[in-house]
């Protein structure tokens, strides 16, 4: 099967077409550099992303504290990871990178903090 | 009246740039003034990743790309900073009035530095018929909505016009649980960067339509729907939602500037009195906040070497 994807690893925007045959990559072509073929690779079989929110407070001067995982999680995953992010209630001061849920989701990334809050 | 060497109005990433590196040019007498009660200004909203990766070398969030330079103001002791602190007058002489809780205050400066940042063209702007029902925003406005104040405006968006903030607020609203109907652009490509189309639209299934226009808002007190025209072809049909977003483009702040009958000069970071600066978004809006921080420290030095012109 043929999938068309858009490479990002530049703004070049490389237009890629790639067939996959059973969940893996077999050929890419379309690209412009090696980085295109990594790319496609990472995104068909395995995508990951970040995901940034940000979470509610308690008894703190700001009312919502930016959170981002600490590395890239399953890009099919990132709807549930949100449902976890919505639960928490911060009620204590944190760091900019301060861990907020370590071992987030069991994925093996941590949820942190990204902006100072006192 | 208050007498400085430098004033900087505007606490955003160019202002904090540009006082940072004014103090570092051998300006010793820097006042930085800020609206809101915080420094970062814009980046406090802007959670998503992509900031930095030019001057940092890493992938930073924009409150992450605030603190840099937040920590480092802060260790500036010459650096003195008023927060909530609105100027709202400046004249040739360079006076600057600006308004704080419970004073008004008049400044005289030897210079300034305007990092006034930029603002969002409205619907009225590009001129959408229809009704003026309730669930309207700028795409900016809703970010702070969500990010800052903790608010979900609507639950199903139609977003007009596919630049970065229209992109990146459909991937927000998307993952808060709302439905995004639609992103329409009435260009043939998007104003955006492809990795928010890609990952921002592409990723949740969120439909783009180029070369379509919003030709009607229909709704009493709240929206209802939308109609959505094809500009080569005419073809139309409707979206039902209770909420649009317009993202069609930012206007440097330039009020002040004006206020004085000062021009913006063809050469960068320059206006046309001298020892008057202007930096970041005020001066043109840029893509990415790596150069804001890389041409606001020119405005820095500049500043500094007209100071040290004038003895």
């Amino acid at each position: 099967m043929i999938k068309k994807i858009t490479c990002i690893e530049c703004p070049q925007g490389c237009r890629l077409e790639v067939d996959v045959e059973g969940g893996y990559v077999v050929k890419v072509t379309g690209n412009k550099c090696e980085k295109g073929e990594v790319y496609a690779k990472q995104e068909i079989e395995n995508p990951m992303r970040i995901l940034t929110s940000s979470v509610l407070t308690k008894g703190l001067k700001i009312i919502m504290v930016p959170v981002r995982t600490s590395r890239p999680i399953p890009k099919a995953r990132l709807l549930i990871a949100m449902e976890e992010v919505k639960k928490i209630l911060l009620d204590h001061p944190v760091r900019v990178g301060e861990i907020i849920i370590p071992d987030f989701l069991g994925l093996g990334v941590d949820l942190i903090s990204t902006r100072d809050a006192i | 009246m208050d007498k400085r060497d430098l004033v900087v109005v505007g606490a955003g990433p160019a202002g904090m740039a540009a006082a940072i590196s004014a103090y570092e040019s051998g300006v010793k007498d820097i006042l930085l003034l800020e609206r809101d009660q915080y420094l970062g200004g814009i980046l406090n909203q802007c959670i998503h990743p992509g900031f930095g990766l030019h001057h940092f070398k890493e992938d930073l969030t924009g409150p992450e790309y605030a603190d840099r330079f937040m920590k480092k103001i802060q260790t500036l002791p010459e650096i003195e900073i008023s927060l909530r602190s609105f100027a709202v007058n400046l004249t040739r002489e360079k006076v600057l009035i600006y308004l704080r809780p419970g004073e008004m205050k008049e400044i005289k400066a030897k210079a300034l530095i305007m990092a006034t940042g930029c603002r969002e063209r409205t619907r009225e702007m590009v001129h959408i018929p229809g009704a003026r029902p309730a669930g309207i925003y700028p795409a900016g406005l809703a970010q702070k909505m969500i990010n800052i104040e903790g608010w979900l405006p609507g639950k199903e968006m139609v977003i007009v016009g596919s630049g970065d903030i229209g992109l990146i607020m459909a991937r927000r609203f998307t993952l808060e649980g709302a439905k995004v109907k639609a992103v329409v652009e009435i260009q043939k490509e998007t104003r955006g960067l492809i990795r928010n189309v890609v990952q921002c639209l592409e990723d949740f299934d969120i439909p783009l339509y180029f070369r379509h226009q919003i030709s009607k808002i229909y709704g009493k007190d709240r929206v209802e729907k939308v109609e959505v025209t094809a500009v080569d072809t005419g073809t139309k049909f409707e979206l039902t939602c209770d909420t649009v977003l317009i993202s069609v483009g930012l206007i440097p702040e330039n009020e002040l500037i004006e206020m004085a009958g000062v021009e913006i000069a063809g050469e960068i970071n320059r206006t046309s009195l001298p020892g008057l600066f202007v930096c970041g978004n005020s001066y043109k809006v840029y893509d990415l906040v790596d150069w804001v921080t890389r041409d606001s420290a020119r405005a820095g030095e500049m500043a500094a070497a007209y100071l040290r012109d004038l003895g």
